[in-house]
């Protein structure tokens, strides 16, 4: 008899998701893991922030939310727990994990920690040292030096195997700061499994399974183009679970009594999401090729994944760098039948002409027609018939705040002295101005960034 | 006869800093020969007109019957800078479904829209 597998669930696809999605993993059926994702390029930047205001800030604190209701259970079943959570500051989010599990009365529940990803401080010098031209922008080649006064947060993406380690070491929540979305289900598969590190058919495979499960309900029926009108109850939707064989070969389920779907459609469309060249996808811990596997609908929300094959990972880590990059704000106005995108066009260019003659500096601007071609741009068709109403949009970008600031007090003027037909939109008032914090891909070499593991105990 | 792509596809896209990929599924085993052949980097390329600056790119996915378009330089400079409505691209994939394609008559594919 082949052993049980090691069942892996996703609880949160970003910060932002569902805090009700860990206690209903754990409660609606057996799981041996839940691994959840708190980030995205957005993300660091914001908790970076928050973090140079108060130094005990700085991870998702959405966790703990999610965690407090669900972990008596997790606690009593021995489940073990994943997360990328620690954001900018894994330690406090670590501790703030130990101080939980005491209030809640669980002393003794060990947490591990990971550290070593933010490689912000060593920037300088390892720009300085040589590594220039690796830090250069990965789409773009533009020299690292163009954003280096302006740099805000810099993570390496770490692997699976700190993960692993600190789970060895017995922690059953582990917390790390910026690793792949995948190394929160991998990391549990090499601490159960003991695959060996050049693997690489089995690390894949993992990979493989961590991506699907990564982005909470998206593999689960939700965001289901193939679809949607099929998927039942997804005010109750199931977050997806993934039973992973010693082999790697895995299966993509559902707890049967939440709603949601798992079907073919379904899991390939997350397997294609945000993905590259499919022979080729990257990660620190094995290079994985996405047409290797088969992939089966064996029914009643079950998907089988088999055959998954890899190989070595790139030397280089992946680094995620977030910077400065001006401001931006954008004002609304809604204008009605008839000539409404005639006004728009002429409310676009009243607007640039108030701007210029104020000193206003605009260094590029977009407009949309919300109802004709705010989504699509130039792959919208013209309307068939002139629409009843079009919510007229303009974004602009500058590197002046005060420019920003000011864009957003000219339009509610123009409700008495633009063009007439206009009621407000949903960018009236006197909308603020935000600061871009930009994205700069970088390669890095591996030894740049050590990872450090810790279990704490509470 | 005319089809949308819509009739005879799903799709997911995602994005990267200023790359936007979409990956593209046949609903049906027999439409994916056809869209093998019909859908094309360059088209794909066409249609997104002056929203995408750089290139595409086109993989085939055989064991998911299904292509992945990765189009760079997509978003307006990426999701965190991007001053149009969808910063993300995460309609995009609509956006290439509206797509309409020629489909042999021996081939049936019922209208969806």
């Amino acid at each position: 008899m082949p052993s049980a597998p090691l069942r892996i669930a996703g609880a949160s696809g970003f910060w932002g998701d569902r805090n009700d999605a860990l206690l209903d993993q754990v409660r609606a059926g057996p799981v041996d893991v839940v691994m959840l994702d708190y980030l995205a390029e957005i993300t660091m930047s914001i908790l970076r922030g928050k973090k140079l205001r108060n130094p005990d800030a700085g991870y998702a604190g959405d966790f703990l939310k999610a965690l407090g209701p669900a972990l008596g259970d997790i606690v009593a079943r021995g489940i073990r727990v994943t997360t990328n959570a620690g954001g900018m500051n894994p330690r406090a989010c670590a501790e703030a994990v130990v101080q939980l599990a005491r209030e809640r009365g669980h002393a003794g529940l060990r947490v591990g920690l990971v550290e070593g990803d933010d490689v912000a401080d060593a920037l300088a010098a390892l720009a300085d040292g040589g590594a220039a031209a690796a830090l250069a922008n990965l789409d773009t080649g533009a020299p690292f030096a163009t954003i280096r006064e302006r740099v805000l947060s810099a993570n390496a993406y770490l692997g699976a195997d700190p993960i692993a380690d600190a789970l060895r070491q017995g922690a059953q929540i582990v917390v790390t700061g910026r690793c792949t979305d995948s190394a929160l289900a991998l990391g549990p598969l090499l601490a159960h499994y003991g695959w060996a590190d050049d693997d690489w058919n089995r690390r894949a495979a993992g990979v493989v399974a961590g991506h699907v499960i990564e982005c909470g309900g998206q593999a689960s029926g939700g965001n289901f183009a193939g679809g949607w009108e099929s998927v039942p109850d997804l005010a109750n939707l199931g977050y997806p679970i993934a039973e992973v064989d010693a082999s790697g070969d895995f299966t993509v389920t559902k707890h049967a009594s939440l709603g949601g779907l798992v079907s073919a459609a379904v899991v390939k469309e997350q397997l294609l999401y945000e993905i590259g060249d499919p022979r080729a996808y990257l990660t620190p811990d094995a290079s994985v090729d996405f047409t290797s596997f088969t992939l089966e609908d064996l029914g009643n929300d079950r998907v089988r994944i088999a055959g998954v094959r890899g190989g070595p990972p790139p030397e280089p880590l992946k680094v995620s760098i977030s910077y400065q990059d001006g401001w931006t704000n954008a004002v609304g106005l809604t204008f009605v039948w008839p000539h409404a995108i005639e006004r728009a066009q002429a409310t676009e260019r009243l607007l640039l002409e108030r701007c210029a003659k104020r000193g206003i500096q605009i260094d590029a601007h977009h407009v949309d027609w919300i109802g004709v071609n705010g989504a699509w741009g130039p792959m919208a068709p013209p309307p068939a018939t002139p629409p009843n109403e079009v919510l007229f949009r303009m974004a602009i970008r500058t590197r002046d705040r005060e420019s920003a600031k000011r864009f957003g007090e000219e339009v509610a003027p123009l409700v008495l002295s633009g063009i007439p037909g206009a009621c407000s939109g949903l960018l009236t008032g006197r909308p603020e101005p935000r600061p871009i914090v930009n994205f700069w891909p970088a390669l890095l070499p591996r030894d740049a960034a050590t990872a450090r593991v810790e279990v704490l105990t509470a | 006869m005319k089809r949308f792509l819509f009739d005879l596809a799903h799709t997911r896209a995602g994005d990267k800093g200023d790359v936007c990929n979409i990956g593209v599924i046949a609903r049906q085993p027999e439409y994916w020969p056809l869209l093998q052949r019909e859908l094309t980097a360059d088209r794909v390329k066409a249609w997104f007109g002056d929203w995408c600056q750089g290139p595409v790119e086109r993989y085939e996915l055989p064991n998911l019957q299904a292509l992945n378009f990765v189009l760079r330089r997509a978003l307006d400079g990426g999701g965190l800078v991007s001053l149009r409505l969808d910063t993300q691209g995460k309609t995009y994939g609509f956006a290439l479904l509206r797509m309409e394609l020629d489909v042999p008559d021996d081939l049936d594919v019922p209208a969806r829209v």
